[in-house]
């Protein structure tokens, strides 16, 4: 008798040993599962990026404002509604009564782009070609001596446009922040925010009102 | 006819390879993780090429919703000793003789988003606990010329972070005079260098068209 309860015994033994520990991972993967997605959900992947803009400072009442040619003068202004208005130079006072027509542009590369780009070709040309040495290979330097050259590039610069942006009222912050970024495309060497005039505003009010054809057909 | 046997196995799938995966994508989530900032106001920032990332502190971001409410956020610097955030509100609350307790000091210090209360709402603000009572009092920081409590949040901001950037986020569709307006107070207050935070967007020019 004593002997057969030893055999069972020594049995069930065995039979405990050969099954291999098994934990069931179900809830453990229900769990990871939950953490997963709210990691995957809540994280930040792209951190967002900044353009860097420098307004110029405040000048006293009793300075004169800086001169600029008015053959190398681009004037932007940002309508409502994605419309942007060109017209080069300046307005004389003399001429406040005979208001120079607004030329009627979009945000799209074959709108105020190509204008840029055309009046910045040679700017333009050069970037480029030094972007391609770089992006070749056949010109090795850093990232920081790029950007360097890049400005000494643009400093030197005497025959692209010089660039007056002027907000209308009715224009929003897209609009501001595209067209600077359409500056930084087209390599345009300067450039600045400025505030629209009285006549600029009401140069946008008869070219809104006009129908485009009208406006667009000079210039 | 005897009916063909099945082997009867519990349909019992080895899920250790699953669990392997799910720990590694897990810690590498968790490693990686920045947690995206809830904003008070939704905006989506415009699209350029700039490649140049957001700096982590020495912030202050103004956020523009496009229904012209202004909000303000700024960081505790590079390190949370330093404690910028209760020291700007103690200054903003002299200002404006309103006296902070500690208890309140510190909510404000963590306070995680951007805030756009008036001053005089700041106490009933922290001392909400709903995430809903809290975004009641969001109404935008004043910026009238008789009450221009942003240009003081930027005055005391500067004084007590003389290192602090303006970072800009607004929406595409915020109007350009509220912009016009927020941009003319930081030139008051001498700040004449922006960040504009905007979305990554790849542009291409055509060479080709340029060498014409």
């Amino acid at each position: 008798m004593a002997e057969i309860i030893q055999e069972e015994k020594a049995g069930g033994k065995k039979k405990a040993k050969k099954h291999a520990p098994h934990i069931d991972m179900t809830p453990m993967v229900d769990l990871m599962c939950l953490l997963i997605t709210f990691f995957m959900l809540t994280t930040a992947f792209s951190k967002s990026k900044i353009m860097e803009i420098i307004l110029p400072e405040r000048q006293k009442d009793n300075a004169p404002a800086p001169r600029i040619s008015a053959s190398r003068t681009l004037n932007i202004v940002l309508g409502s509604d994605n419309k942007i208005y060109t017209y080069p130079g300046t307005v004389k006072p003399e001429d406040y009564n005979n208001l120079p027509p607004l030329q009627e542009t979009d945000f799209s590369a074959t709108g105020i782009r190509q204008i840029l780009l055309e009046r910045n070709r040679t700017l333009a040309k050069k970037i480029s070609d030094f972007n391609d040495l770089v992006l070749t290979g056949k010109l090795v330097i850093s990232q920081d001596s790029v950007l360097g050259a890049l400005r000494q590039l643009k400093k030197v610069d005497d025959t692209g446009p010089i660039v007056l942006i002027k907000a209308y009222k009715k224009a929003n912050y897209g609009n501001v922040v595209d067209i600077l970024d359409e500056m930084n495309i087209c390599g345009i060497a300067l450039y600045m925010l400025v505030d629209i005039t009285w006549y600029e505003e009401k140069m946008v009010e008869t070219a809104s009102g006009a129908s485009p054809g009208t406006a667009t057909s000079t210039n | 006819m005897p009916k063909i046997k099945l082997p009867t196995k519990s349909p019992h799938i080895d899920m250790t390879p699953m669990v392997d995966l799910f720990s590694v994508v897990l810690t590498f989530l968790m490693l990686t993780a920045t947690m995206r900032q809830t904003e008070p106001a939704p905006v989506d920032t415009p699209y350029s090429i700039s490649e140049k990332p957001t700096p982590d502190f020495n912030t202050m971001t103004l956020l523009l919703s496009p229904d012209d409410r202004v909000f303000l956020n700024f960081d505790n610097g590079p390190d949370t000793l330093l404690k910028y955030r209760p020291k700007i509100l103690a200054l903003m609350g002299g200002r404006y003789s309103i006296e902070f307790t500690d208890a309140e000091k510190r909510q404000f210090e963590k306070y995680p988003s951007s805030m756009g209360v008036p001053i005089l709402k700041m106490k009933e603000f922290l001392a909400a606990k709903d995430a809903k009572d809290k975004a009641a009092f969001q109404t935008g920081i004043p910026i009238d010329s008789t009450d221009n409590q942003l240009a003081l949040w930027i005055l005391f901001t500067r004084q007590v972070n003389p290192n602090v950037q303006a970072c800009i986020k607004g929406d595409s569709k915020t109007g350009y005079p509220i912009v016009k307006k927020v941009l003319d107070i930081l030139q008051d207050y001498k700040v004449s260098r922006f960040n504009l935070i905007t979305s990554l967007e790849a542009a291409r020019i055509n060479v080709t068209e340029i060498q014409q």
